[in-house]
């Protein structure tokens, strides 16, 4: 019995095939009586359909800032990053504050996908599929960042390990070289993961496309040939597992080895040893707060309620409420061990970055990550819409603003007060972070449009009625077998709308988990 | 329902993955041959504004490199003649000649002979004649034998794995100070002591290493200052 650990199920006493009484513990993850091909035919329109106004306007303005974000990049090129507003003292700023900025929030992607599976957290498959193209898309924002800041963009491939006539390697005691392989491993095994996960959902997009039309050709020719066979699937599940495990560690490694980038060095507010944890729960933090932020305007766009239901919605915001008091209590400690301590370079630079000169990011920062997720603390404002809606936008704020702080006030002010710097943002630092929302956006609204945005195959095998046993219900009062007088089917809550003739849709791509 | 594809698209991914492989080495296989200065730099031959022989004067007439590159022992630079060198021998020996019609004309006017520089090492790679010759590294191992040269021509990559590898392990190319300018020097020739030529290199590279405290620089800033 594979249901009885779903949160917010009902339970109902029910018999089994030898008449046997017991406890089944209902799951409402999918809402509305759904069935197999109800699931399909929601899921799959989106994509069938005529693209909706709404659509292109929002692509053009998202492809707009894209494409000013590459011709900036060109210019970046032409000239040195001096275009920035970098100075001899202040040599990191909105450039790597973006970078973490956009892969701590692929996090979530992965953890949701990968963490949560293995969990067997069965709601999660309302959100994995474009969790996951967000990390992927997190992470193209996240590396163009790095690899535009080299400066010397023409030798970016000295990077890589490979044997060439300067017999020269990259630094391999350097977290930036680390950061290399942290950073492409984690999306080439997000992508891999996200691509094994779509094969079932293009299959069906496949077989529902217009025979003969590019369309499906496409689509087959990324199905891979898939049947939905029994022993496709058992290849297919093995195979998920397998990559869910590859990708676990990835969720504390990255931004482990991110973190490191500044743990490493001797800046006083960066030679921390709470930076790996702290922050993988930060990333995490962001993460989820970027799901829901996206989840809420697809759910109102396109109608999701019944599959990301007020119940989704809630665990998100726990989520969200456990990582930023996790942040907050990694804030504390980082003033309390400069006071511990007794280093006073370390406590000038968390009093400087409190009260110093950018006093401003630092209380946003505070505002928005530590006080904000608080009010998740009630359930009424747990699960009102526009109260998660606005939250979400200030842990993103907040979480940029996290490591605006950390990158620039520990910078702007070391050890040499004759060097001490402000930085100021040029066009390029506002265009550039602009741009990458852009090229974000361009992508995600790619994604919505032309492959399914919900598991369809996973989301199925969540349905009650995916479970072996879950027709015996409608069995009971034929044969006689229930011994508990037949009141398993009435207090079966999503049950009563299912017929017979619905369980033929329950093979193919129906037998998800 | 009908097939999507046709049965020969089976074939496809093996085409595929065998073209990819193949490409890929091929890439690669391309740029290891001849993108390495091996190939791009080695043999480098420009013309020269006047027809001067190496072998004539260094090999044939037995001339010390250093009678015209004078400051090879002191300087960082080994330098290019100045006219006046030249015609040190010059006004007697061939003072008719055709061939140094540009020599008599630099000599008279004083503007110098745009010699064609064939050993180039960038900016950003400090390099030290001086620090090189005085602890034993002959001129033949980075330039070769140009005393059999009619016109110099690049003989050594001077890549910086080139660089390196005798940074790394200098043994075979320290030789006796008086044995510098010996174009057909091999390691261990007329060394003293017992073995085989390479045991009685080894033998004089390590005294010759403690006395005169050759330790190489392989880290970064040794070259790129």
């Amino acid at each position: 019995m594979k249901t009885s650990a779903t949160p917010g199920g009902t339970a109902a006493t029910l018999a089994d095939k030898n008449g046997n009484a017991r406890t089944w513990h209902e799951p409402e993850i999918i809402t509305g009586n759904q069935t197999f091909a109800s699931i399909t035919e929601k899921i799959a329109s989106i994509n069938e359909g005529k693209t909706p106004t709404g659509w292109y306007i929002a692509f053009g303005v998202a492809a707009f800032f894209a494409v000013a974000l590459f011709a900036q990049i060109g210019w970046l090129f032409w000239k040195g990053i001096g275009i920035w507003g970098l100075n001899q003292t202040i040599f990191w700023a909105w450039d790597i504050t973006n970078f973490v900025f956009w892969v701590g929030i692929g996090h979530a992607g992965t953890l949701i996908s990968a963490v949560l599976f293995l969990f067997r957290q069965k709601w999660r498959t309302s959100i994995n599929r474009f969790a996951e193209a967000m990390t992927i898309f997190a992470v193209i924002c996240a590396l163009l960042f790095p690899t535009i800041h080299v400066g010397r963009i023409w030798v970016i491939y000295w990077i890589l390990p490979f044997p060439n006539s300067m017999e020269m390697w990259p630094n391999f005691r350097s977290p930036l070289l680390w950061d290399v392989f942290a950073v492409t491993t984690y999306f080439t095994v997000s992508l891999m993961f996200w691509f094994v996960g779509l094969v079932p959902d293009l299959a069906t997009l496949r077989d529902r496309a217009v025979p003969g039309s590019l369309r499906q050709k496409v689509l087959a020719l990324f199905s891979l040939g898939w049947r939905g066979g029994n022993k496709q699937w058992k290849h297919y599940e093995k195979a998920y597992l397998l990559l869910a495990g590859i990708s676990t560690p990835l969720v504390l490694s990255v931004h482990t080895i991110v973190s490191m980038d500044f743990a490493t060095s001797i800046i006083p507010g960066w030679h921390t040893t709470i930076f790996p944890p702290y922050f993988v729960a930060g990333a995490i933090f962001s993460g989820f707060a970027m799901v829901m932020t996206l989840g809420l305007v697809a759910r109102k766009v396109y109608g999701l309620e019944n599959f990301l239901t007020m119940n989704h919605l809630e665990n998100m915001n726990k989520i969200i409420l456990v990582t930023g008091t996790m942040v907050g209590y990694a804030y504390g400690c980082e003033f309390f061990i400069a006071w511990y301590s007794g280093n006073e370079y370390e406590r000038f630079a968390f009093i400087n970055r409190a009260f110093g000169p950018y006093w401003w990011a630092y209380w946003s920062m505070i505002s928005c990550n530590v006080i904000s997720p608080q009010l998740f603390w009630s359930k009424r404002i747990r699960t009102s819409i526009p109260a998660m809606f606005v939250i979400s936008i200030f842990v993103n704020i907040g979480m940029w603003f996290e490591r605006f702080v950390i990158t620039v006030t520990s910078l702007s002010r070391d050890y040499l007060p004759s060097a001490w710097k402000y930085f100021s943002p040029s066009i390029f630092d506002i265009g550039m972070f602009i741009g990458s929302f852009g090229l974000f956006f361009t992508l995600f609204l790619l994604f919505i449009r032309h492959l399914p945005m919900i598991a369809i195959s996973e989301v199925k095998g969540v349905l009650p009625q995916a479970d072996p046993h879950w027709y015996h219900q409608d069995d009971h009062g034929a044969n006689g077998h229930s011994v508990n007088g037949g009141n398993g089917h009435g207090t079966h809550k999503n049950g009563n709308g299912q017929k017979e003739e619905e369980l033929a849709v329950k093979n193919g791509n129906g037998n998800g988990h | 329902m009908a097939q999507i594809f046709p049965r020969w698209t089976n074939t496809l991914p093996t085409i595929f993955a065998g073209g990819v492989s193949t490409l890929a080495l091929g890439v690669i296989g391309f740029f290891w041959y001849y993108g390495s200065p091996k190939f791009t730099d080695v043999g480098y031959r420009p013309d020269q504004p006047v027809q001067y022989s190496h072998k004539l004067h260094a090999g044939d007439m037995g001339m010390d490199c250093r009678y015209c590159h004078s400051q090879v022992e002191k300087s960082s630079v080994a330098n290019v003649p100045a006219t006046q060198t030249c015609m040190n021998c010059h006004k007697i020996v061939a003072a008719k000649s055709e061939k140094l019609l540009a020599v008599r004309e630099s000599y008279e006017t004083g503007k110098p002979i745009e010699w064609v520089r064939v050993h180039k090492v960038p900016d950003f790679a400090y390099f030290n004649h001086s620090a090189h010759v005085n602890v034993g590294v002959g001129c033949s191992s980075c330039h070769g034998n140009i005393a059999q040269m009619e016109v110099v021509a690049q003989a050594q990559p001077l890549s910086m794995g080139w660089c390196l590898d005798c940074h790394r392990n200098p043994d075979m190319a320290l030789r006796p100070k008086d044995k510098v300018t010996a174009m057909d020097w091999t390691p261990g020739q007329d060394l003293p002591g017992e073995g085989t030529p390479e045991q009685k290199q080894l033998r004089f590279a390590a005294a010759v290493k403690l006395e005169k405290h050759i330790n190489p620089p392989v880290n970064c800033s040794g070259c790129h200052r």
